[in-house]
């Protein structure tokens, strides 16, 4: 195993996405995902990654363009953020719906107006039901090694989805990380070459994206939709297979400090660290707070969900995006949703901010414990708090 | 006449690669075009189809009429999906994966799907310089959607999104010169093509395979249940396209104009306008406008043709 180096995160998802020996990249520069893919262009123009390089003229078109080179065959990466996403928004239903296992990194990003280049994560929440397996990484480490676990899960003839790695705009692609990068050897090792069982190919020849009417169509849904739930099994495999050789776990929902909590903050993304700092203050306050983090999206995670507040009284949930006119954060309104069945559940209180790229402070997460703690003794209804708004 | 039209029939290739039981309207001239098209391509091909008319006829689930590898996914990306499939057989071959024959790479879309919605894909795909054909048949308007205006349209047509009433006389703008578009990316070939002279078709797609770049071939695709016409005269009017000069056939072989057939003299644009609905409500005055407009534009094509022959 290589040692320990301090690496742009950008660049190291654009190391694993060369490592991986991707074959197509389609491309087009949107800040703060731009790093990614120079980067990649550089490794191609130095003759150090043998793929096609595709400057396309749009995110639509990039997309676009990893339908076609994945539905022949080829390993396809592309990254994007914010409006870019937005822009190839019916696109990435396509990619799902025809199963294709793109792989995408999203440097997390604001949607205008007004126009705003900062991270938050508006641009994901859009694309929430687009039919991807969605993944939230915290660190460089995780950019970089999710990133990588993404081919072999996509790829899974098990599996055949695309696949989203998430990582904070700003607060996460531009920070110089200490991690741990892979030899090539070892990923060859980890990941085999991309097999596409349906490859456009003259010599067998296939008909792809055929229309559904209403005879079809609802049957079509339901068996996208059940085959993406059962990714979760792969997924879990996969991760499993990483810890295996390179000693590193993933799970869907992390905890931290969570024994004997009564009070759970849940996090999504590179604030989660800044959360854990807080937590740890308010340990050693006495207080019985822990910390769970949402890593997988999508599938969401119903049963680690479970377990992971079984014991719960309050669940504090941070979103870094607003549901304008509707119940507040997406992230908190899911978890409701997923725990309102439970005989016994938490209270849940829903808290937005960072939106933008405002940064939350860890006295600010000290604050939002204390404040959501105080909201649930009261009974919080569909009430949200909006964090650090001048009135 | 009839061992004429033998002929012509016994010239065409044989092979079915779009086969019969799709879903087209009778006497579309479209999918006899597609037809054609996909005869000159032969099986050694991979197609990304916009969405519309042709896509809807092929492909309704669990039918196909694709004899041959076929992608659709969405209406304003064909050419995208082409950059990508191209781009990535290209590098599987590289890697000795994939097919390692050479196979044609074709996008193809409805004038829609080209001249509005996709044009910047197209455009972005022909700059890079993708080895690739895109096939435009051009019906002119938004058939699949039911006969709305697209900037392909001519002038003075009736669509359900440019009515002539009291104060409107139909489609207010002139057609869009796709095929000038095309070719000022200076990709090495550009062409017109009509289903009513198949032979000629057929040896435009030929030579579009053989280039080393992106080729644009703009076909002329009647539609009888957009342009109110009967099914039986689909041939005949893609004839009167060509002598009246309305929809000239021609190629831009590497910047070379080539008018074919280059005709002295044209047949009045009265009769090819005179035998469609869509222009029925036309003044005589409104169809001299457009005469004199077919007569410059022609003029202009000639000139060209003239300039690249004496280069």
């Amino acid at each position: 195993m290589a040692n320990r180096i301090g690496m742009e995160v950008s660049f190291a998802v654009a190391e694993a996405a060369k490592l991986a020996r991707s074959e197509v990249v389609a491309a087009y520069p949107i800040t703060p995902q731009t790093h990614i893919v120079e980067k990649l262009a550089e490794l191609v123009a130095e003759g150090e990654l043998d793929a096609e390089y595709i400057p396309v003229e749009s995110e639509h078109s990039a997309m676009s363009a990893c339908l076609g080179s994945s539905a022949v065959g080829a390993r396809t990466f592309t990254a994007t953020a914010g409006q870019g996403l937005e822009l190839m928004h019916e696109v990435l239903f396509v990619a799902s719906s025809s199963r294709l296992p793109i792989v995408m990194a999203v440097a997390n990003r604001a949607i205008s107006g007004p126009l705003n280049v900062w991270g938050d994560h508006s641009d994901v929440m859009a694309a929430r039901d687009c039919g991807w397996i969605q993944i939230f990484t915290e660190n460089g480490q995780e950019a970089f090694d999710l990133t990588l676990c993404a081919f072999r899960i996509a790829e899974d003839h098990r599996v055949l989805f695309p696949i989203m790695v998430h990582l904070d705009g700003f607060h996460l692609s531009h920070m110089v990380e200490s991690l741990y990068p892979l030899e090539q050897s070892e990923v060859d090792a980890f990941l085999p070459p991309y097999k596409y069982p349906f490859a456009l190919d003259p010599a067998k020849p296939v008909t792809l994206g055929a229309y559904g009417p209403p005879f079809i169509y609802t049957e079509a849904k339901k068996a996208q939709e059940v085959a993406l739930r059962s990714t979760k099994e792969v997924i879990l495999e996969v991760w499993r297979e990483f810890n295996r050789r390179f000693g590193r776990q993933y799970s869907p929902v992390e905890t931290y400090a969570t024994e004997g909590a009564d009070t759970l903050l849940l996090t999504m993304g590179s604030f989660s660290e800044t959360a854990s700092v807080a937590i740890d203050r308010l340990r050693k306050q006495g207080e019985k707070v822990g910390q769970i983090r949402l890593r997988l999206w999508r599938p969401f995670p119903f049963e680690e969900l479970y377990q992971a507040v079984r014991t719960a009284k309050v669940v504090i949930v941070l979103d870094r995006s607003i549901s304008v006119g509707g119940p507040g954060g997406p992230v908190c309104s899911e978890v409701k949703s997923a725990l309102y069945h439970l005989k016994e559940r938490p209270q849940i209180v829903s808290f937005v901010g960072g939106l933008g790229g405002r940064d939350i402070s860890v006295a600010d997460f000290e604050n939002i414990v204390r404040k959501g703690q105080k909201l649930a003794a009261q009974g919080v209804g569909e009430h949200y708090e909006m964090i650090g708004l001048r009135e | 006449m009839a061992s004429q039209r033998n002929t012509v029939a016994l010239r065409l290739p044989m092979e079915e690669n779009f086969a019969a039981g799709h879903r087209a309207c009778i006497g579309c001239g479209e999918v006899l075009a597609l037809r054609l098209v996909c005869k000159a391509l032969g099986r050694d091909v991979i197609i990304a189809n916009a969405t519309g008319c042709m896509e809807i006829v092929s492909s309704q689930i669990p039918y196909t009429s694709w004899e041959v590898p076929w992608i659709h996914t969405l209406f304003e990306n064909t050419s995208a999906v082409a950059s990508g499939i191209e781009a990535g057989l290209k590098v599987l071959r590289r890697k000795n994966k994939g097919p390692q024959k050479e196979v044609t790479v074709v996008a193809m879309g409805g004038d829609g799907a080209t001249a509005d919605i996709g044009i910047q894909a197209l455009s972005g795909a022909m700059e890079r310089y993708h080895k690739f054909i895109y096939v435009c048949f051009d019906n002119e308007a938004y058939m699949n959607t039911g006969v709305q205006r697209s900037s392909a349209t001519p002038f003075g047509a009736s669509t359900t999104t440019s009515p002539p009433g009291k104060v409107k006389t139909g489609q207010a703008t002139w057609k869009k010169d796709m095929v000038a578009i095309a070719a000022a990316h200076n990709i090495p070939y550009a062409a017109t093509a009509n289903p009513s002279f198949p032979l000629d078709l057929i040896k435009k797609v030929q030579k579009a395979k053989q280039v080393n770049g992106p080729a644009y071939i703009h076909v002329y695709s009647p539609c009888p249940t957009g342009w109110r016409t009967g099914p039986e005269v689909s041939i005949k009017l893609g004839r009167m396209a060509v002598s009246t000069g309305v929809f000239p056939l021609y190629e831009i072989e590497n910047g070379r104009y080539i008018l074919k057939p280059d005709l002295p003299k044209l047949r009045p644009v009265k009769e090819y306008i005179k035998a469609q609905g869509r222009f029925r409500h036309l003044t005589d005055d409104l169809i001299e406008q457009i005469q004199k407009r077919v007569t410059q534009e022609y003029d202009k094509l000639r000139e060209k043709a003239a300039q690249s022959q004496s280069a």
